[in-house]
Formats: C-alpha cells, structure tokens, sequence
C-alpha cells in the first residue's frame, strides 16, 4: 500500500468502476479502494437479506418471498440504451464478455392519467392511441423527418439548420399539440425537463434517432437493455478490466482518508495507518464531503410484486416515464420494473421503483402517481437520499468527483458524467473506437 | 454455466486460491504450454480459452483468471457467477494456503450451483522436498468435500492436462438450459441488428 499511483479510486460505484477502468487501459496506475466489504457502493445490488438489513433493521424477510439470494435488487437502478453510450464503452472495452444482457420488454409514457407504448417510428406514431387521428399523422411527419436526418447529409435537412432552430421551433412547423411534444421531448428524448424546447433543436433529434436506433437493435418492445443479476453486474466488470490491466483492488477499507500538501494539491490516501501516494484522486461524493454540496433529494419506492405492471402488456421488465407536466410537477417521475426474466428476482416475483426529484418536505407522498399505477405490491420501502455534486476546482486540487445518481431511469446522464470527468482527468475524450479486444486472448 | 449444442459444451472455469499459488502459471501452461519462473502478472490476459475432445463431447473451457483481485480479498462475486467448473488451487509447499483453499470451497458450496465440478489442485509439486502438505491429508479433505483431487506442477506440466481433462469428463452432459440465456453484445452495426442477438 506504500507505493505510489498515478490516480487512486476511492469508491466502487458504476462511475468510479467505469473511470477505473478506462484509465487502467490507459496505462495508469491505478489504486481502487472502497470502505464496504462489497463492489458497487451506491449501485450495488441486494439480496433480499440485504434489503431487509437496509429497510426494516433487525426483521426477517417473510418466507413467502422465497431465496435471498435470487434477488438482486439494484439500488440504482437504470437501464441501458441499446445504442446508447454505455453499450458503446462496455463494447469498446470488451466488458461485454463478461455480462449477459436481455432486452428490456417495453417502454410507456404516461399521459392522461392512462399508461401507453411510447411510439418511437413514423409507423407506430401511426398506430398510437396517445394520439387522435389528425395528430397521429402530423406526428408521423414529424417521425419520418427525424429517422431521414442526418447530419452529414444536408438534403435531409429541409432547409433548416438544427444547430439554430429551436426545438420547439422545429415542431411548431409539424403543428404538433403540447400533449404530443411531451411524450417526445421527456419518454423519447429523454428529457428531464422543458428548457430543451428552447435549445436548438439538434440535440434534440439526435436523442429520437438514438431511441428508435435503439428500439430497432433487438427487436424488443423498448429500446431498453438491462444485464441479467442486475446492474450491480456492471461496476464488478469494470473494476475486472481495470485489475486485467494492472489496477489493484483493496475493498473493506476503513477510513480512506484524503491528504493534501501545503498547496491544497492531493498527495495521497490514508487508510489503516498507511499512506499510498498519489498524484490524482477520482471518488464518490461520500469520499470528500468538504468539497462537494447538495443539489437536490431523490425520494423513491422499492416494491416486491407478484405481477406485471397492469396495462403494460404483462411486460416483465419496462420504463414508464411520468412526464412533469402530467402529474402538475416541476420534475418527471420514473417507474423501473424488473423481475425474474432478469435473473434479479425468484419465479413469479418483480421488483418495481418509482422515483423522483423530491420537490417537498413530504416526498412519500409525491411519489403516489407512480404507485398508483403498480396495482397490488407484497412489499413496499420508501427511501430518500441526497444528491451532491463537487464545487472544487480539479486543476487546483487534483480531485476529480462524481456527480451522485439522479432519479431518472435511464443511463444517459451517468454516462455523460463519467466521459465529462474522463476527459478533465486526462484531458482527452474517450476514444471510443479504440480496439481493446486483446484483453481477451481467447484463441479464436 | 455448461451449456449443450452439438455434443458441444462451454464451461466457464475459475481459479480460485491463494495469491503465489500458480493459478496464472497452470492456465498459462494449459493454453499455451509454457512456463516462466517469475511470472509477473500479465496485464491483459485474464479470459482465456481452450478446446478440449473428451469421449463423448468437445468442451470449450472459458477460463477466468483472478487479474489479481485475490490479492486484498477483493474478487467480485460476479467471478464465480454461473461457472461450471473451479480449481481451487494452493502451494503444496506452504500450509497456510491449504487453510485458505478450504476458504475457497466454502465460499463456492455456500454460492450454490451444486453441479459444479471441482478441482482441488496441490500445486508445485516439482518442489518436493518443500512439501508441507502431505497427498493424503488433501486427498481426504478433496474427498470428504466432493472435490476430486491432484497434485500438480505447472513447471514440469505434470498432471496439467490431466486435471483439466478430468473436469472436462465430470461436467454433466445433461444440464437444463438457464432459464432463457442472454446475450452477449458485440461489435456490429444497426444493420446487422438480427445477427448481433446472438446467444450463449
Ligand atoms: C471466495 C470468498 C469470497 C468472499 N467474498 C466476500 C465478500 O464479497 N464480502 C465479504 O464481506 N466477505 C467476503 N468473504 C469473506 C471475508 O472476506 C473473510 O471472511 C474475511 O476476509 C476474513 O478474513 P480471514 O482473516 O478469516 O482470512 P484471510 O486470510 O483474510 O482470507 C482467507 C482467504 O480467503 C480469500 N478471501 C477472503 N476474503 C475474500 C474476498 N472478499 N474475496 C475474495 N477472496 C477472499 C483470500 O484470498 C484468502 O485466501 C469472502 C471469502 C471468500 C473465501
Ligand atoms: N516451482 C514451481 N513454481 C511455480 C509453479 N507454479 C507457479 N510457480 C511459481 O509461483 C509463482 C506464482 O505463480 P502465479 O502463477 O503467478 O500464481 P497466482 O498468483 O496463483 O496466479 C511464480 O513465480 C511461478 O513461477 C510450479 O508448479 N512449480
Ligand atoms: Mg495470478
């Protein structure tokens, strides 16, 4: 522990794992360290042993729910956009090997007070009930426009320069209703809230190229991946690549204290007693509470059910986006189901989340709609916890914090952090096109 | 998780046991026959794998080395996942690393997936008269707790193939596909959206 690192990683979390690995690639020395006995910090998965420990304190879990260990259940759970930027590093890094996925079942919106596919081509915007007749074919206008665009090609463009236009510019030219630009702009562009309609449109389209890309990928009912066991799967097989090329791994480490010079500059790590060295800190928000401060509260519901969500075509994993405008709120509200078909809970058993931005002082209550639309629940825990992001400045300092989770459903954002903090640690963007697959010397 | 198609099974493998023991140097020597005396460990190559034609069946091995993580206890459960076969290796000339290979075979009993095949290896047995581990202490031990067992050199390649060879003949033929596989990602484009499904 003596030695000296180039960067040292304190916290196991997806972010701190993927930075891990990425810069172990690199060639850096990287030391990783967390104080749990356990990978994954705030993204871990739990056993039902685990989440009861969590939630109810010194009660059992009733027999009825069946094996502990048949359930993962994630403490952040997202899915994966199938062409998103996290498939993009997972296979750029070769992690894939290590992962098995599942395409996940469908997508809805909420609108209206119903639940509903999220149309994501010209031909289910068609077909789509969200929408009367004469909207159906606007929207599939607009659809179409989208799926031709491309950027390069200045012919798809129809005359308009998207890097100006504002998106709600942009759609006022298809005549689209509010209740249409909703459902788009929050359950396809996954927007969290409406300052993108006043944001050049660009970015927008690109983020419905991407979903629907992403629906066609597996054929599946969403654009939606998610790994079997769990997301906790995920930080595991990143800290794997990052020990593959040289990191080394130290979990149940008390303290982790960071030391700092005279100049306020990083100097190493101290835990146990011994100081490792380093020239870069990367961490969780948890690591260094003085430099970071709170941005908001995410209150959620874990639910263990023993049935699909209703309305949803008995999907047996799925996304419902509760956009803010529908439930009178200033943030949308994400429902996540998952269950056995995934590998995270026992035969006939889901696990559901609802979560969201807490907006008041009584955030169980906020979360209502989206419990609403469950049905029945065996078993429901209300938690909340704070949201923080770093205030240092890494050029003065050397330490480079990770944002913490949001509520939304979805990896977009996590993603955008971890290449964000890559870059400022490096200071060079990820190379997605690098060829890493010598870390596998399989023979074929 | 051993898998059938064609009189064909995969396997996932791991090695397990204590740091020094010569887990890396027996894939190392299985794989590519090779042995070097101060092997460091090699960055990169951590997931290998080898073909083997046993009677009745060709088996693909997919073996999983620790990458080091051993070294501060620090494997990720996500390792032993879903194997079909472990070696649990120790140094027959050091007998705290028998003590922390029956760690090892606890840990993997309490995992559960209770068809997998298990090796226990006494590892550098060209080192004899080191020996602090004596054939009949771990053989009973390896018998008591289902494991079968052998003594190995991965410097002289004694009884390498053979244990390998061995799991390959004690993995059921027989296993009830897990409950629907997934898949694995790869590399293509959107286009080729159909292909890119391809499962285990
Ligand atoms: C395979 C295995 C996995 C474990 N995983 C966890 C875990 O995820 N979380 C947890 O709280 N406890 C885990 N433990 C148990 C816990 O780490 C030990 O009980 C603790 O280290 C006490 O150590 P000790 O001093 O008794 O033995 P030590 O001498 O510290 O360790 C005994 C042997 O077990 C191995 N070992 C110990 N702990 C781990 C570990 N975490 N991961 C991999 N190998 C380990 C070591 O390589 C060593 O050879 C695991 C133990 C084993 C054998
Ligand atoms: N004499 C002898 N040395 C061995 C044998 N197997 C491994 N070693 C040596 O033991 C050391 C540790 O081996 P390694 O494969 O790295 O162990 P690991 O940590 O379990 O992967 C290396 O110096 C090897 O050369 C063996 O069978 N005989
Ligand atoms: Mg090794």
């Amino acid at each position: 522990m003596d030695e000296e690192y180039d960067v040292i990683v304190l916290g196991t979390g997806l972010k701190e794992c993927i930075l891990s690995g990425l810069l172990s690639v690199d060639g850096l020395k990287v030391l990783h360290m967390d104080r749990n006995d356990y990978y994954g910090g705030e993204s871990a998965s739990l056993n039902l042993n685990q989440l009861w420990k969590r939630f109810r304190g010194n009660d059992q879990p009733p027999a009825h729910l069946g094996s502990s260990r048949d359930y993962n259940v994630d403490m952040m759970p997202k899915f994966m956009m199938a062409n998103g930027t996290l498939v993009r590093v997972l296979i750029h890094t070769d992690v894939t090997k290590y992962l098995y996925f599942k395409a996940v079942d469908g997508s809805y919106v909420y609108n209206k007070g119903k639940i509903h596919k999220v149309p994501a081509t010209d031909m289910e915007a068609l077909k789509s009930p969200l929408m009367g007749l004469f909207e159906k074919r606007r929207a599939g206008k607009f659809f179409m426009y989208v799926q031709n665009y491309e950027e390069s090609d200045p012919k798809t463009h129809q005359g308009m320069d998207l890097t100006r236009v504002t998106t709600r510019d942009l759609i006022s030219k298809y005549g689209l209703d509010d209740n249409t630009v909703d459902f788009i702009g929050h359950a396809v562009a996954l927007h969290r809230d409406d300052h993108y309609l006043n944001e050049p449109a660009l970015d927008t389209v690109m983020r419905m190229k991407l979903y629907s890309e992403s629906v066609a990928r597996f054929q599946g009912g969403s654009p939606y991946i998610y790994p079997l066991y769990g997301l906790g799967e995920l930080p595991q097989a990143f800290a794997r690549l990052s020990a593959v090329y040289g990191g080394t791994y130290m979990l149940n480490k008390p303290e982790c204290k960071v030391e700092f010079d005279e100049e306020g500059k990083v100097r190493g790590v101290t835990s146990e007693g011994e100081t490792a060295q380093c020239k870069k800190v990367v961490c969780d928000p948890s690591y260094l509470p003085n430099k970071v401060r709170k941005v908001g509260k995410v209150a959620r519901a874990i639910c263990i059910m023993s049935h699909p969500i209703p309305n949803t075509n008995d999907s047996h994993s799925v996304q419902i986006i509760l956009p803010q405008k529908q439930l009178g709120r200033k943030s949308d509200m994400y429902v996540f189901c998952c269950s056995y078909s995934h590998n995270v809970a026992p035969k006939g058993k889901f696990i559901a989340f609802v979560s969201t931005e807490a907006e008041t002082d009584n955030p169980q209550s906020e979360l209502k709609p989206g419990i609403d639309v469950l049905g029945p629940v065996d078993e429901l825990f209300f938690d909340t916890y704070d949201r923080y992001e770093p205030v240092n400045e890494p050029s003065l300092d050397n330490c480079f914090i990770s944002t913490s989770y949001d509520a939304t459903t979805h990896f977009e954002s996590t993603v955008t952090d971890v290449l964000n903090m890559y870059t400022m640690i490096t200071g060079k963007a990820v190379d997605l096109s690098v060829d890493l697959s010598a870390a596998s010397a399989a023979e074929e | 998780m051993a898998t059938i198609g064609h009189s064909n099974i995969n396997a996932k493998l791991v090695l397990l046991g204590d740091m020094g023991a010569g887990k890396s140097s027996l894939v190392l020597r299985f794989v590519k026959g090779q042995f070097l005396e101060f092997q460091e460990s090699t960055i990169g190559a951590a997931f290998f794998s080898q073909t083997l034609a046993v009677n009745d069946a060709t088996v693909k091995f997919e073996i999983w080395d620790t990458a080091g993580q051993e070294r501060y206890h620090s494997l990720a459960p996500m390792y032993y996942r879903g194997a079909a076969a472990a070696i649990i290796v120790y140094d027959m000339t050091n007998a705290g690393s028998f003590a922390r290979a029956k760690k090892w075979v606890q840990e993997l009993q309490k995992q559960g997936n209770p068809n997998m095949v298990m090796a226990l290896a006494g590892n550098k047995v060209d080192l004899e008269e080191k020996r602090s581990v004596s054939a009949e202490e771990a053989r009973s031990y390896a018998e008591e707790n289902g494991l079968f067992f052998m003594e190995t050199s991965a410097k002289t390649a004694t009884n390498v193939n053979d244990i390998f060879y061995e799991i390959a003949k004690r993995l059921p033929r027989a296993q009830p596909p897990q409950n629907p596989a997934g898949m694995v990602l790869v590399d293509r484009p959107t286009e080729a959206a159909r292909a890119s499904t391809c499962c285990s």
